[in-house]
């Protein structure tokens, strides 16, 4: 490696290393998060389980790129376009093709894992900022994609599909959107367990290895390429079970819901809950969905100035995020604890 | 205890009261969420922010035209409440926005939502919550569907609507026209297109040369006219916003070509496509309108464009005058005070249905003379007329009659 090149290398250590125990909250209060997400819907109206939903939704998006880039220390802003690919396979199959929706969840699944997997293959060339710019070209052409002649038939062009919502199964007494927030639930919760325990394991290791230094993790023996498109694919999976809850919520898919201000939030809600850090990507999501909100109520005509000032705050105090006042917290425990 | 004796008393006189008052009420006012005695709240979602902000124009004039009703004693009495809310031209925000509106804020109805795709994306919600989706601000053919979303209506009239008056204009003026179409490559193009080969009919194969396309995202659309020119096209049919409409005539006189030009109504801005395009080069293209162009010399003394100006001094004096999607907005906001007036006492989201899909020529200030806004239970979209115009010197210059092509007549 000449010295430019080292040079170069070292400004990739932007995802500092976090040691795998910290990348989970504890079991306790695990339980007390879980418990409270399966109460409160009982309380409040069908609007804020909706919103509720959608929280969990973005959270599993923003969580499958803490897994590429806090895991694997690999950059991404085409997360959109990994979920626009699952929201449309749910739609396509579910209008189509009549199917049953928690079906269509593991075809999404297995499409954008492979379609992730192929494209991590020619990104193994990049790392760094050209990932980042590879990835970035992916999300602007997605929206344009949707909308060519010959695949109009299936995604409705720039008009969109609209998806049916499901009823609750088995004559349960519950709304719709009660029922798609247990159902959304229930994936989140299952495949919150399947990151926590991939992080956790031999695959998870092979991950961090690269991420903290590459050609270490090479000479102990890591199958570098592997690992890295692997983690594109379980990254790219995991956006479109997201993408496609996302359209059974949203019940309506179109090329304008995916442009690259969704890449963007997701890399933003990341950043917001702690890089590395996978509770943290629930916070990140209910920033990117109730901070604008807020900006809005502060200011119509300068939302977008009043949401990057919340932002410059949140980023200037606490850099790392919901993690550092998570540890803040813990501390603070600690010592009354102690006391 | 008789101080209990005496409470109870009056609490009892007092229930007797209100159940009096209460059916006498009940006889006359008929309220649904969102209304009461003193105030109706309108839920309205606009693009402030994202690639279609310009259109949030529309959503300023309208909270300025409901203010100027408020401080003029409201509605039958009733003040508006007019929330208003950013959803960037992102469908799933728009969803989010629109729940909002009708589970939390509790509002009678949806007003002038704007864009296609958003308005697609709350139709089936909005039905079958049964919450009005009223005058929706898009030009797409699909929102005059009484039969299977009758809480859907549309306002304006539609690209498809403007594109058969041009097609009737050909077929009677150039019988063996050779047509060029340009569009833009979306759900408004494409609208326009099928427009204008249903309009042609059996002909439109052989009438039509050429058809290209451009993508919004592109910075220029000099090479399409280009090629456009060399099929030696008589007719050019040109489906593109005021950026791309004010590009292509530059260009045209640039090298020559001097078909009949038909621009769509989208672009007919004076201020930001004649003007900056060339009045030279603007000569004799043919367009249509339903309403008054602010930047048009003609209008100037016309008594509807001076109480615009008074309304805007008043109410919002930081509009830019030269936009017209300003005067949209202060069209579209007397529609719905027209129709919340026909309700009268009855504020109820059927009976604001029932009053919308039975408009009766209606002329809000600012509309073409003679353009009236007409509705039935079958016939959901208000405006559905248009004159043809030419432009000459620095101004449009209407001719004909005002036509009608209702997709449904």
């Amino acid at each position: 490696m000449s010295a430019a090149e080292e040079v170069v290398a070292e400004g990739h250590e932007a995802v500092e290393a976090v040691p795998k125990r910290a990348m989970t909250l504890g079991t306790g209060t695990s339980l007390v998060v879980l418990a409270a997400l399966l109460i409160v819907p009982v309380f409040v109206k069908n609007f804020i389980i909706f919103q509720m939903t959608m929280l969990l939704i973005y959270g599993l998006a923003v969580l499958a790129l803490n897994i590429l880039t806090g895991g694997s220390g690999q950059f991404s802003l085409g997360q959109s376009a990994f979920y626009a690919v699952g929201a449309y396979t749910s739609a396509v199959l579910m209008e189509y093709f009549n199917f049953n929706y928690a079906l269509t969840i593991p075809i999404s699944a297995a499409v954008c894992f492979a379609f992730g997997y192929l494209f991590g293959k020619p990104a193994l060339r990049l790392s760094g900022v050209y990932l980042a710019l590879a990835t970035f070209a992916l999300a602007t052409a997605m929206p344009q994609l949707l909308k060519l002649n010959f695949l109009e038939h299936w995604t409705g062009g720039v008009q969109g599909l609209v998806v049916t919502k499901p009823d609750a199964p088995f004559g349960l007494p519950m709304s719709q959107d009660m029922w798609l927030y247990y159902f959304t639930l229930a994936v989140t919760v299952a495949i919150y367990i399947f990151s926590v325990n991939l992080l956790r394991s031999r695959s998870g290791r092979a991950f961090m290895a690269i991420r903290d230094n590459e050609i270490a993790a090479s000479s102990m023996g890591v199958n570098v390429s592997l690992y890295k498109t692997l983690a594109f694919g379980v990254s790219a999976g995991i956006t479109g079970v997201a993408g496609s809850l996302g359209a059974i919520a949203v019940q309506f898919v179109a090329p304008d819901s995916y442009t690259i201000t969704l890449a963007i939030s997701l890399f933003l809600g990341m950043v917001v809950g702690g890089v590395g850090w996978l509770p943290g990507s629930f916070v990140g999501a209910a920033f990117i969905i109730f901070v604008p909100n807020m900006a809005e109520s502060i200011s119509k005509g300068l939302s977008g100035a009043v949401f990057g000032v919340l932002l410059f705050l949140v980023i200037y105090l606490v850099p790392h995020g919901a993690r550092q006042v998570a540890i803040l917290g813990q501390q603070f425990v600690g010592k009354l604890r102690k006391n | 205890m008789p101080a209990m004796h005496v409470r109870l008393g009056a609490f009892s006189a007092a229930l007797v009261l209100a159940a009096a008052l209460s059916t006498t009420a009940s006889a006359q006012k008929r309220y649904d969420t969102g209304a009461s005695d003193t105030e109706i709240k309108i839920g309205n979602i606009m693009p402030y922010s994202g690639p279609a902000s310009a259109y949030g124009v529309i959503g300023k004039t309208e909270e300025a035209y409901f203010r100027k009703i408020n401080a003029e004693g409201g509605i039958n009495g009733r003040k508006i409440n007019f929330v208003s809310y950013d959803d960037a031209y992102s469908p799933p925000k728009t969803v989010e926005q629109a729940r909002k509106l009708v589970e939390s804020d509790e509002v009678l109805l949806i007003f002038q939502s704007l864009g296609t795709p958003p308005n697609s994306a709350i139709q089936k919600y909005m039905n079958s919550k049964k919450v009005p989706q009223l005058f929706v601000a898009t030009g797409a053919t699909k929102w005059d569907d009484p039969k299977n979303f009758p809480w859907t209506m549309g306002w304006q009239p539609n690209y498809q609507t403007e594109a058969r008056i041009y097609a009737k204009y050909i077929l009677k003026e150039k019988p063996n026209a050779k047509i060029a179409i340009l569009y833009q490559n979306d759900d408004y193009g494409k609208d326009y297109v099928k427009g204008l080969k249903d309009g042609l009919g059996a002909k439109a194969e052989s009438m039509i040369v050429v058809e290209e396309s451009y993508e919004v995202a592109q910075p220029t659309i000099d090479s399409s006219i280009v090629k456009l020119k060399s099929t030696d096209a008589d007719v050019f049919f040109n489906v593109t916003t005021p950026k791309f409409a004010a590009q292509s005539i530059k260009k045209m006189h640039e090298i020559g070509w001097k078909p009949m030009h038909f621009l769509n109504n989208v672009s007919v801005s004076i201020g930001s496509v004649m003007k900056p395009a060339g009045f030279e080069a603007s000569q004799g293209i043919i367009s249509s309108n339903y309403y008054k162009d602010p930047t048009d010399p003609q209008w100037k003394d016309d008594p509807a464009m001076k109480a615009w100006n008074a309304f805007l001094d008043k109410y919002y004096p930081e509009a830019n005058r030269t936009d017209s999607a300003v005067m949209y907005g202060y069209i579209v906001a007397q529609g719905l005070e027209h129709v919340l007036k026909a309700c009268g006492d009855d504020v109820t989201r059927a009976n604001v249905m029932k009053q919308a899909a039975s408009i009766k020529d209606f002329e809000p200030a600012g509309l073409l003379p003679g353009i009236k806004a007409n509705t039935s239970p079958t016939d959901f979209a208000p405006l559905s007329q248009v004159q043809l115009m030419r432009f000459k010197g620095e101004s449009w210059e209407l001719f004909g009659d005002v036509l009608s092509g209702d997709v449904s007549g």
